[in-house]
């Protein structure tokens, strides 16, 4: 071969094709044909259901088996006597009506202030909204703390008014009220995200059609607007249940004190505990979660598919006039926000800057040493945090390509494989996280059959768990970008001989780039702060920055976890800031802070 | 009672003034169509009227009540005024039946009045039938006869009507415009009618408004704006309109004037306060223009053209020819389908009817 061709003239080189045709068919050509199917659509899709099968589908049929079989055998008393525990059924009731009381208030709040942002013509909208959707940003763990200390004696709002309590009392928080109150507030803005989009999708002229037909404001927001909109609000409902049932930060927070079990909660403290049988009735709790959470989303979208009508509409709803209802409105709204996020969050930091919990905040108590020991001497947290940010990272470069090559798969093929994967991850990421940390802790226990060693107690499981769990978020603002882009652009470059990763290179990202962008900021502002899933996953080994505040807490150091709470909200006000200066460029309505 | 009394409105929206000066007096029981291009500000006059938009200055009042003015807005729910959308705007959520009660429901008509109100309304449009269906499941044209049937069961004596057969197809328009005029026989309302096509505007209305980037240029009766003109921009809208420049213009009284046209000498229409000029502008049609019988004949009143296409159009043949100095004047001529013309042929035509713009004058309005 080598002879053959240092034999061949110069100018047969401007012939390769023809060269090549000289060679036996073999080896080369194989491999060739190899390369083209991986790179083809086919491959891409495979390699695209491998990656998903491995992070959700096999892991949460790995907890399925484990709940029920124990040591090779489907034993149904086990089941049963784990069911039926006094502990079980009382945190099942707890869950099951927490969960939907707090759906409901979540639902009201999120409802009314959508139609008040998307119908009136409210001033300082803009800054209105961004305070109304910041809540859902901070972390769960961090709202809790921040609300345990508004009542304390370091609060700047309650402390001089003379309303914290005094040391000793109960706090009014440490209840399964006070859980639904949380939950509540902090899921609002899911329902009100949901509602606002059904909003502008709504056409002008249905509502004008019925003020031309004599309908007043209130009446037209009764008969037109809100059976219009009912799909959003079903939708907003759904996704505020799966967000409550499966908040480890509130529950764990304010129900480990109050002696309040939810399963969630039931979970955390079963990894503690020992018994041959131990990790198999984790699971099983963990499937009784996901069974609830199952069960409220297809109730929720039953209700919500029933009797929709689907509206699109380009022209933006009018925008009513207040006029007399401006300063009422207005009060509420404002003193919302202020409940919402001043009271709280001037307590969090109240309590940060005093040396010890329980210390009136004045120019003699005054400290900066909680900041400086959380920045600077805490071994402990400075390892987390510079860990969570790796992973963060990692987790955001790993799944922006993977989100792009499965939203070209999901948009634009009909296949089986496409609905599997989408439902897969849709599914990974609906459940609880702290489902699909039990599931990596099974799936990763054993020795891995490569490596030799379990992966479990390392940094690694956790990487597993981000990737499973955020891939439906990376996937969300990339497949509303997908939406927007003609098919034809794609098959006129297929036309021209461009494969698909050139295509994907070079017409689709340029179109995809401002979603990517959201949907890494997103991506990254949910894993830095990450605490339902590496909860259960940290070890000695291995520590993230989310779940430190619950132990720092839990370790009697308030001041200190309050003070990291103060940096991961000013982490959080510092990435929704830089978003907000490239949102220029960013494609309408994926940054969810911004109106 | 319907009466609509625009006078001297103006609207902004921001730096854009999309309404400028407007004054309309539409009598009761009239049928009035506003014409114009797009984005003339003609949708946006009429939500003016229908009270969704608020006005920068001027009045508008409908049947002697005062709708919006200085420092007032009258709520639309409170002008009992009808509207028919663009995009039908029927609820999706109701029937066809609710759908036409809703404001029946709304003005606390007892059931059984509204039942018969309904039937009657949507016996009329011919939507008996399908009164139990949902919007979604009818056609584009049902959905129309539907929205119809509202303003029709809510007996309003004002309807608005926001360019309703665009979105129709055109077999499906001739039937909604016969609609129409029967709704407007029927009822008496006064109608007020968006569009941007002028067969439609000529074959409703009474009198059409021609606007142009928020001016209403010339209110007039249909055949008033196609026979004269009040300006250029009229002219060269209304129907296939030609404006070219005349010489020598002599009035002779009982308004007709002789000009000279492309070195012909023609007699034309013009207006009674008409005056000797040494040029104007002039209108014709391409109906007007007619092929003299031998080419070669030249008679004073003949024009030289040199055709450079024609397109057969069934019952007549669309001829495009150059004419004048340089051959720099393009005409076009409706001619009957037989006559034996070709592309590069030399004709002789002649100007049969025209119209001599009057002079612009400082204030229009």
């Amino acid at each position: 071969m080598k002879t053959f061709a240092r034999n061949l003239p110069i100018s047969s080189g401007y012939n390769l094709v023809g060269a090549l045709s000289h060679i036996p068919a073999g080896r080369p050509f194989r491999a060739f044909r190899l390369w083209r199917l991986l790179t083809g659509e086919r491959g891409l899709g495979g390699v695209l259901f491998v990656f998903v099968a491995l992070l959700s589908i096999v892991p949460l049929a790995r907890l399925s088996y484990a709940a029920l079989v124990v040591q090779g055998s489907l034993d149904l008393d086990r089941i049963v006597d784990v069911l039926a525990g006094r502990r079980v059924i009382e945190a099942t009731i707890n869950t099951v009506w927490i969960s939907v009381s707090a759906t409901v208030l979540a639902t009201v709040l999120g409802t009314g202030a959508a139609l008040l942002v998307g119908l009136s013509d409210m001033r300082a909208r803009t800054v209105w909204v961004f305070g109304f959707v910041l809540p859902l940003m901070i972390p769960p763990q961090v709202t809790a703390l921040a609300w345990l200390q508004a009542f304390s004696p370091a609060s700047p709002v309650l402390g001089p008014l003379g309303l914290s309590l005094p040391p000793g009392t109960r706090h009014p928080l440490y209840s399964a009220g006070g859980i639904v109150f949380l939950l509540g507030l902090y899921n609002a803005p899911l329902v009100f995200l949901s509602v606002r989009a059904s909003i502008q999708r709504l056409p002008a002229s249905l509502m004008e059609a019925a003020r031309a037909s004599g309908a007043r404001p209130a009446q037209m927001l009764r008969d037109i607007v809100l059976p219009l909109i009912r799909g959003g609000i079903l939708a907003g409902a759904a996704l505020a249940f799966v967000s409550a049932i499966g908040n480890f930060g509130i529950q764990a927070m304010l129900g480990i004190p109050a002696r309040v079990p939810t399963l969630i909660t039931l979970i955390y403290r079963q990894l503690n505990s020992y018994g041959p049988s131990a990790l198999n009735d984790m699971a099983l709790l963990a499937l009784v979660l996901a069974g609830l959470t199952v069960v409220g989303m297809s109730v929720t979208g039953w209700l919500g598919r029933r009797g929709d009508q689907r509206v699109d509409g380009a022209a933006h709803p009018p925008r009513l006039p207040l006029r007399g209802w401006r300063w009422p409105l207005g009060v509420l709204a404002w003193g919302y926000l202020a409940v919402c996020l001043v009271l709280p969050l001037s307590a969090l930091l109240g309590t940060a800057l005093v040396t010890g919990y329980g210390q009136v905040l004045s120019l003699d108590t005054i400290t900066f040493d909680n900041f400086t020991n959380a920045l600077f001497h805490h071994q402990g947290l400075r390892q987390a945090f510079i860990t969570s940010l790796w992973l963060t990272v990692l987790s955001v470069v790993v799944l922006i390509p993977v989100a792009v090559a499965l939203g070209y798969v999901l948009t634009w093929r009909r296949t089986w494989i496409a609905r599997a994967l989408r439902l897969a991850s849709e599914m990974a990421y609906a459940l609880p996280g702290i489902i699909i940390g039990v599931a990596m802790i099974l799936f990763f226990l054993r020795p891995m059959p490569l490596i030799g060693t379990a992966a479990y107690g390392t940094v690694w499981v956790i990487l597993a768990a981000y990737l499973s769990n955020f891939l439906a978020l990376a996937l969300r603002p990339i497949l509303g970008a997908y939406g927007q882009i003609d098919r034809a652009l794609d098959e006129a470059a297929q036309l021209t001989g461009a494969t698909l990763f050139q295509r994907l290179r070079d017409i689709i990202l340029p179109a995809l780039a401002p979603a990517a962008m959201a949907s890494a900021i997103l991506v990254f502002m949910t894993a830095i702060n990450e605490i339902q899933t590496s909860v259960l996953l940290v070890s000695s080994r291995a520590q993230t920055i989310g779940p430190m505040i619950i132990f720092l807490e839990e370790a009697g150091s308030s001041t200190l976890a309050a003070a990291v709470g103060c940096l991961m909200v000013g982490l959080v006000l510092l990435l929704m800031g830089i978003s907000l200066i490239f949102a220029k460029h960013l494609p309408q309505g994926v940054l969810p802070w911004r109106d | 009672m319907g009466a609509i009394d625009i006078n001297g409105l103006n609207k902004s929206f921001g730096q854009t003034q999309v309404l400028q000066d407007v004054s309309l007096a539409i009598n009761a029981g009239e049928f009035v169509a506003v014409l114009g291009p797009s984005g003339c500000g003609k949708t946006t006059l009429l939500r003016c009227l229908a009270g969704f938009e608020q006005i920068g200055s001027g009045t508008i009042h409908v049947g002697g009540r005062a709708m919006s003015g200085p420092r007032m807005h009258m709520a639309p729910e409170d002008r009992g005024i009808g509207v028919v959308f663009q995009n039908y705007a029927l609820w999706p959520h109701m029937t066809v039946a609710q759908n036409v009660a809703y404001g029946l429901k709304i003005a606390g008509m007892s059931r059984r009045d509204r039942h018969a109100r309904v039937t009657h309304a949507l016996a009329l449009v011919e939507m008996g039938a399908l009164a139990e269906r949902r919007p979604a499941d009818l056609s584009g044209g049902q959905r129309q006869r539907v929205a119809l049937a509202r303003c029709l069961a809510m007996q309003a004596q004002v309807v608005l009507l926001d360019e309703p057969l665009a979105n129709l197809d055109v077999h499906l328009r001739g039937a909604l415009e016969d609609e129409f005029a029967a709704f407007h026989a029927r009822t008496g309302a006064t109608m007020f009618y968006i569009t941007h096509d002028q067969s439609e505007a000529f074959a409703l209305a009474d009198r059409v408004a021609v606007m142009d980037r928020g001016r209403i240029i010339q209110f007039d009766r249909p055949e008033a704006l196609f026979r004269q003109p009040r300006c250029e921009t009229v002219a060269g809208f209304i129907g296939e309109g030609r404006v070219i420049e005349a010489e020598d213009i002599v009035p002779i009284g009982a308004g007709r004037a002789r000009a000279r046209v492309l070195g012909a000498e023609v007699e034309l229409r013009c207006a009674p306060s008409e005056t000797r000029r040494k040029t104007a502008r002039i209108s014709f049609h391409p109906d007007d223009l007619d092929i003299l019988a031998d080419p070669h004949r030249t008679t004073a009143s003949g024009i030289g053209a040199d055709i450079t296409r024609a397109t057969y159009r069934g019952g007549y043949l669309r001829t495009q020819m150059t004419a004048g100095p340089q051959n720099r004047v393009a005409l076009t001529m409706n001619i009957a389908a037989h006559a034996g013309i070709e592309p590069g042929q030399h004709i002789t035509v002649t100007l049969k009817d025209g119209w001599v713009i009057p002079e612009a004058r400082q204030a229009t309005g």
